[in-house]
């Protein structure tokens, strides 16, 4: 086959940096003429504190600022554009009506610091949602403030480091699984444990053996997934929780992949002491590429002492802060946390209710094991992307390419890489680590069959091209605004900014 | 579907979970409501709050009422760069990771250091990262901090200490000011970083170089907290020698959210690169020699160095950053520097009117650039209130973090705050502690 590597014209435009479109003397921005009597900055400031020479910040016209950023968006896949399966980050539909909700300016234009007396609104909608997930999680306390689901990975282990503090116990370890997320150890250590790996038995769950053993006293805390990264649910949940909580040990819900279980079965119910739930998956929150997110974070009453400040609470139908928690491990952050966020979740909470919510996860459940159903009904896919623990999926589901590795020379990121020319996002791959050339697949439920179905072909085509001739999928992409780029030597020789010296 | 999969119902794919940790009952939620009553719902939520376009608002501390442009919302809700994930195969993510390395730039040119990442979340995480950094970078452990930098930071900066056993000391501030004398006094060779703001919680400019010489003398890494949007006025503290250089980015473009989404931004020297938390976008070349960008230096990051990582951020603020390089282009390089003339000269106006007040005097009589503190010879409450009854937010009570000053208000004078609108302040507030103070008198 020949490699067809005509350029296409996003491909033949050379990217160019709003900096590099800077002219002097251009400017957008228009301010309010001075209407108090002028001064000398040099009057007002002591010299040493004037900057002397101003930023060099571009130089550009707002009909050319929009012009930039507008072509820069074109050069972006989106979740609006087209299908997205990355497995573990839950790239379902962000419904229209909120960012509509969000820009209230009731809501965009209310500053943190409004008197609580004069933010009612605010607050009643952060205790209404604050119910919701703990409903949703089976935990009956609730702190929004964590910015992201690693933020409230590093609040849930600082709780737990409280409760046992508080109990007069030093613990050093905390647990969790090989297939766990890698903010899980991150966490573990910037909260000043040691992180201790639990193996994963032949079902794809804990090794409970694995687990009995490491399960000391000196163990702080199980860090779990469940469903897990591999998309499965650990049918010997009632068991590990009973070992842990038999060390004195507290349980945390890595909420990642709560888009399986709700309205279904709940990290309260099945023991877990703390919850962080990733609004930015789950509860619809625009990803932004790259954030903003947020991580609220639900707890047992045992753990509840503990909780950041300030805590939303009713008192006689008004709504007030309450600073005054002698335990609380304090702030992890300014404010109430990313109040925007909580309202675009608690518009998708209140538009699809109790049953709307169980419908979501049943069909994001569905979609999932369709799609591997279908995959190992192709000749290719079945063979060359074998599921690598052939259970009935939650989710999301874990296939490994080392058969196409070892078959057809074709690696997970060849296959990530080509699916880009058939307009797709790829899956996460080489996560988790356990499993060899993993591609991990979350469709949710916001997609239809057909573009199930239209994804699967496109990885039997994949693999059949990869048949007739390797090189071919080795070398793409071909059609996207840049092909495969050189990420060795961007770390070597790190150009993280513009030489602004160069320019002038 | 289900044929497909070979399964009965819907329920046969949930029989792996154990009949114990079954719901088996529907969620004690609302049913689910059509968009309109969502959105009405919502709207009657919102309509209970006092926003900054319903009242004349001199409340900051930590966050302010910036004009936000047109432009700035008709980029960020474009889906292209509302809906995508993090860039992880950045051959269709360059439009978004090359906004990464344009905003780095602008973070690098204000703040005068030679690096900045791609966003944190947040001001006062922020601090917290910096001092896990410095942490990382000396293995010392204890963090020195003056009490003007604001009090949510050093909070945040605690809670996140405790968790890897370092210890954090504050140095009182005196007249508004880090006292250089106080910060040499408690800084040894076991401090890790010194903490400072500038303009501080007060408003007050410090004297950044002074500070940092002395902090420097023993090793420790100087940690600055800064707002971007003064540093087309304010000297780059990068010019002054400190290390890492962090903040609130809410004042660039970003709009108030009660609190957040904003983003946090995050600068240090060359040296501190490669224990950066978060992404940082690269440039680079594709197989065929076009420029591109990838996200770099992963090494340093949770998802590749699990417990080795430098930081657990994975998901941080790209929409915000975004939001403020858009800003900081529509203001441009002439542009930040009139806008900071402008503020610092309303400011300098409003401290004097204000000042003139019987009953009103300033707390501390430093240079300040956009807010300011003054001091009630009335209680402060009752002050407020009567001013919320002109339709003015009066700004912010020192009392809650300070007791020393429990008279002490924190007013801020944005850009949109215009002469007429701080003269009407004036004539509110003297009429407001005349009024006070004749009714506690009567009253006693």
């Amino acid at each position: 086959m020949t490699v067809n590597v005509t350029e296409t014209p996003m491909q033949a435009e050379k990217a160019t940096t709003i900096y590099e479109k800077s002219k002097p003397g251009r400017r957008a921005a228009t301010l309010p003429a001075l209407d108090v009597p002028d001064r000398e900055v040099a009057d007002l400031l002591p010299a040493s504190a004037i900057r002397k020479t101003p930023p060099r910040l571009p130089e550009i016209a707002e009909p050319e600022i929009v012009r930039h950023y507008n072509k820069l968006s074109r050069r972006n896949f989106d979740l609006d554009s087209g299908f997205y399966p990355l497995g573990s980050c839950t790239m379902k539909h962000n419904p229209k009506l909120h960012e509509r909700a969000a820009a209230l300016p009731g809501f965009s234009r209310l500053h943190p610091l409004q008197s609580s007396d004069r933010a009612q609104g605010a607050l009643e909608l952060m205790y209404n949602l604050e119910g919701a997930l703990s409903e949703i999680t089976g935990l009956p306390q609730v702190c929004l403030q964590p910015s992201a689901g690693s933020h409230g990975e590093l609040a849930g282990v600082l709780l737990t480091k409280a409760y046992h503090e508080d109990r007069g116990e030093h613990r050093t370890k905390v647990l969790a699984p090989d297939t766990s997320h890698g903010t899980n150890p991150a966490t573990v250590t910037m909260a000043g444990y040691e992180t201790v790996k639990v193996a994963t038995n032949e079902r794809g769950g804990v090794d409970i053996d694995d687990l009995r053993e490491k399960a000391t006293t000196d163990v702080a805390c199980l860090m779990l997934t469940n469903p897990n990264t591999l998309g499965l649910f650990d049918e010997n949940i009632e068991e590990i929780a009973k070992i842990m909580h038999d060390v004195g040990a507290t349980l945390y819900y890595d909420g990642a992949n709560l888009n399986a279980v709700m309205g279904i079965s709940r990290p309260g119910d099945m023991g877990f002491d703390i919850v962080h739930m990733n609004l930015h998956k789950s509860f619809t929150q625009p990803h932004g590429g790259g954030g903003p997110g947020s991580g609220p974070i639900a707890v047992s009453e045992r753990i509840a002492p503990y909780l950041p400040t300030p805590r939303v609470v009713k008192e006689e139908g008004r709504f007030a802060y309450n600073f005054d928690e002698p335990k609380s491990i304090g702030r992890l952050r300014g404010f109430q946390g990313n109040f925007g966020v909580f309202v675009r979740s608690y518009a998708y909470i209140c538009s699809l209710g109790a049953e709307g919510l169980k419908a979501a996860s049943e069909t994001a459940v569905l979609n999932a094991n369709y799609m591997l159903e279908q995959g190992k009904k192709k000749p290719r896919v079945g063979k060359y992307l074998p599921v690598e623990f052939d259970r009935t999926a939650k989710h999301e589901y874990v296939l490994s390419a080392a058969p196409a590795k070892r078959d057809l020379d074709i690696r997970a990121t060849d296959i990530a890489k080509r699916l880009l020319d058939f307009g797709y996002h790829p899956p996460t791959i080489y996560f988790p680590l356990l499993v060899d050339e993993a591609l991990m697949i979350e469709p949710t439920e916001t997609e239809t069959m057909e573009t199930l179905d239209g994804f699967i072909d496109a990885l039997e085509t994949i693999l059949e091209e990869a048949e007739n001739d390797a090189g071919f999928v080795q070398n793409a992409p071909y059609t996207t605004p840049v092909r495969r780029l050189d990420e060795a030597a961007a770390a070597r020789n790190p150009v993280v900014t513009q030489d602004l010296d160069q320019l002038a | 579907m289900l044929d497909a999969i070979g399964a009965g119902s819907i329920d046969d794919l949930f029989a792996d979970i154990p009949a114990g940790v079954r719901l088996g009952r529907p969620l004690d939620l609302p049913a689910g409501q059509t968009e309109f009553e969502v959105f009405d719902h919502l709207a009657a939520l919102a309509e209970k709050n006092i926003h900054a376009d319903r009242e004349i608002s001199f409340l900051g501390a930590g966050m302010y009422d910036h004009y936000v442009p047109s432009l700035i919302d008709s980029i960020i809700t474009r889906s292209e760069f509302l809906t995508p994930y993090t860039p992880y195969q950045p051959e269709v993510s360059q439009g978004g990771l090359q906004v990464m390395f344009e905003y780095q730039t602008a973070i690098a040119e204000l703040t005068g250091l030679d690096v900045s990442n791609a966003s944190v979340y947040e001001g006062p995480s922020a601090m917290a990262a910096a001092g896990y950094l410095a942490r990382l970078e000396n293995g010392r452990s204890k963090f020195v901090v003056s009490t003007a930098v604001n009090p949510q930071y050093r909070e945040t900066l605690k809670t996140n200490a405790h968790g890897y056993g370092a210890e954090v000391i504050e140095v009182p501030a005196v007249n508004g000011l880090t006292d250089p004398a106080a910060l040499a006094e408690v800084i040894d060779d076991d401090t890790a970083a010194v903490f400072i703001q500038n303009p501080n919680f007060f408003g007050s400019i410090e004297n950044v170089g002074e500070l940092t010489t002395t902090a420097k003398a023993t090793g420790a890494l100087v940690v600055c907290v800064a707002d971007p949007l003064t540093l087309g006025v304010l000297a780059p503290p990068g010019d002054f020698g400190v290390d890492i250089c962090v903040g609130e980015g809410q004042t660039l473009g970003n709009r108030l959210d009660f609190g957040g989404p904003s983003f946090g931004f995050f600068a240090a020297t060359k040296k501190l690169i490669r224990r950066m938390p978060g992404r940082i976008a690269g440039e680079t070349t594709d197989v065929d020699g076009r420029r591109g960008w990838v996200l770099t230096l992963q090494t340093r990051e949770q998802h590749i160095r699990r417990e080795k990582a430098t930081s657990n951020i994975c998901t941080s603020q790209a929409l915000n950053a975004l939001a403020g390089v858009i800003y900081l282009s529509w203001l441009g390089r002439r542009g930040i520097v009139e806008l900071g003339e402008l503020m610092l000269k309303r400011t300098a106006y409003a401290r004097e009117t204000l000042s003139a007040i019987d009953g009103v005097e300033l707390l501390f009589d430093t240079p300040v650039f956009r807010e300011f503190a003054i001091k009630l010879d009335a209680p402060v409450d009752a002050v407020l209130d009567q001013l919320a009854l002109d339709g003015i937010n009066g700004g912010y009570k020192l009392g809650i973090d300070y007791p020393e000053y429990e008279n002490g208000v924190l007013l801020a004078i944005t850009e949109k705050r215009s002469k007429e609108q701080i003269d009407l302040l004036a004539r509110s507030l003297a009429s407001a502690v005349a009024a006070t103070n004749s009714s506690v008198g009567a009253g006693a």
